[in-house]
């Protein structure tokens, strides 16, 4: 295997154990738009890393995480629902972001790579940023994960009983950001979604419980790299987009198993009334 | 139980929202292996008071103190869960607090269901739930049972059962109860004491004190008085309920 390929592999792998996890909250939470938003700012947050001079990680982390925390704010503050907000913040980052980057003298900046990805160019650097924050994502989501299942579920329950709700659902938001980050070179600002939301669709078909719903999210993004990145070498087609393509289509074939094995079993025993 | 100190105290409770006055001027104690119910017309402040009671709301002014190390198990007034998060029975009673199988089995039995755990929580209906959802509260083996609205979705006898449910595992557990209620016809049976709640307190003692006050019945009515009073009557025969033949309908006196 080539070297570049040997890279993308490793970076969409690293990208897939920290995006199957957290998606799962963020389809349980209905929360896709958010990503979405913070998605879209990645874009100023390059552009403010290179006028500040560091990594285009770092900046994108940060503007990320000043994005969630405005959101906060205004919801706080004004009337508008959290959609229309969203909506404001996503395209203003946005905007901003692609003027800011022509602001950048000096540098040749590719946009179309920060926008789709550009998943074959990674270097070792890049692959050793994924890595890093795959890890932290994953330790952090791993010792937090009873308790944002618990909030998840019911809030007020959750904290009625003891669960510091609040610093837990900041935490969140800082994991998303970095999240975004890190995915960022692997399928671009405009389809990192696809990697939150994809894999655990796919997942929900087979789970039974959170844990099983993550895991198998985890797996499904990994198998989504492998096959996009065969049909990127194959085929000569970009590797962004092949990937989030091959992760619909693996959604598409675990909706078919569950409908077949719905109609299948049309066993219900109701969980009824016992002995009295 | 003087010597003991309270589970939960508030003085001079106030939460206002969006410059409207929700509560004022709450004074409420909850002691050891007290069944306290708050009733009151819609919109009286019940939930947001039992909120407050367990720091879930900003209070304006006034104290709440709970004792500490307080172990609460929260029943919430309705609990939706998301269609695309997988949860069985198994892992609903167990999302914030460890049991073994055979102690998640024998707390289903005691609120009588069958012990089906790796049933999903997507397929039951709203009187099973109510159920799982007390199950999951008792297994955290409380001090404080916190139930809002638990017979909300569970028609009348199914309400009995409840009532009769909780009753006993206040009795087993020896923990104290907090009821939230709107059907004053059945609710009274096993409760202390009574707080009649419409943004303030308007009286409370026990239940046969309340609906002799003036301020009850002119919340409540005269009819849900003369019930009320009925089925403490009776209550010494057990819960039974001569009372059910009426439908009783609180709401009829808003603010």
């Amino acid at each position: 295997m080539d070297d570049f390929l040997v890279r993308a592999s490793l970076a969409g792998i690293g990208v897939a154990i920290a995006a199957g996890p957290l998606g799962c909250f963020v389809v349980w939470r209905r929360m896709a738009y958010f990503g979405d938003t913070l998605a879209h700012s990645a874009l100023l947050g390059v552009a403010l890393g290179f006028l500040f001079g560091t990594a285009p990680t770092l900046g994108t982390m940060a503007t990320g995480i000043g994005v969630a925390m405005l959101l906060v704010w205004l919801q706080q503050k004004e009337d508008w629902s959290s959609d229309t907000l969203l909506g404001l913040l996503s395209h203003t980052t946005l905007a901003g972001g692609l003027i800011a980057i022509t602001f950048i003298q000096g540098i040749r900046i590719d946009l179309i790579a920060y926008l789709f990805g550009d998943i074959l160019a990674v270097s070792d650097t890049d692959v050793a940023w994924t890595w890093a924050g795959a890890i932290l994502v994953s330790g952090v989501v791993a010792l937090l994960w009873r308790p944002l299942v618990a909030l998840t579920v019911n809030k007020d329950m959750a904290m009625a009983e003891g669960i510091a709700g609040r610093s837990i659902e900041l935490a969140f938001v800082v994991l998303i950001a970095v999240v975004v980050a890190i995915s960022m070179k692997v399928v671009g600002i405009l389809l990192i979604t696809a990697m939150l939301i994809i894999p655990p669709a796919t997942a929900r078909h087979l789970a039974r419980t959170p844990e099983q719903m993550a895991l198998i999210a985890i797996l499904v993004g990994c198998i989504a790299v492998a096959l996009g990145l065969t049909g990127s070498y194959r085929w000569d087609i970009p590797a962004g987009p092949a990937i989030v393509l091959a992760a619909a289509a693996l959604f598409a074939g675990g909706m078919a198993s569950g409908l077949i094995s719905n109609l299948t079993s049309k066993r219900r025993q109701p969980i009824a009334p016992a002995q009295r | 139980m003087v010597d003991t100190p309270s589970l939960i105290e508030a003085s001079g409770l106030k939460v206002s929202r969006g410059g409207q006055v929700i509560l004022n001027g709450i004074n409420l104690t909850v002691d050891p292996g007290e069944i306290v119910t708050l009733i009151g017309p819609n919109g009286a402040g019940k939930s947001t008071l039992v909120r407050a009671l367990l720091g879930l709301e900003r209070i304006d002014s006034g104290t709440i103190t709970r004792k500490a190390e307080l172990v609460i198990g929260y029943q919430a007034q309705s609990v939706v869960i998301d269609a695309t998060l997988p949860l069985t029975v198994r892992r609903f009673l167990t999302l914030t607090c460890n049991r073994p199988d055979d102690e998640l089995s024998r707390t289903l039995n005691h609120v009588q269901l069958n012990p089906i755990l790796d049933k999903s929580v997507h397929v039951l209906s709203g009187g099973e739930m109510q159920r799982v959802q007390l199950a999951r509260a008792i297994l955290r083996n409380p001090d404080l049972l916190v139930l809002d609205e638990p017979t909300q979705n569970v028609d009348i006898s199914g309400a009995i059962e409840l009532y009769r449910l909780i009753q006993e595992t206040r009795d087993r557990l020896n923990c104290a109860v907090i009821m939230v209620s709107h059907d004053l016809n059945v609710v009274m049976s096993a409760t202390t004491r009574v707080y009649c709640l419409n943004n303030h307190i308007c009286c409370s003692g026990r239940p046969a004190e309340v609906s002799k006050h003036p301020e009850f019945l002119r919340l409540f009515g005269q009819s849900a008085a003369d019930m009320l009073a009925i089925y403490t009557h009776n209550h010494d025969h057990g819960p039974t309920g001569e009372v059910l033949s009426t439908h009783n309908h609180t709401h009829d006196h808003p603010h």
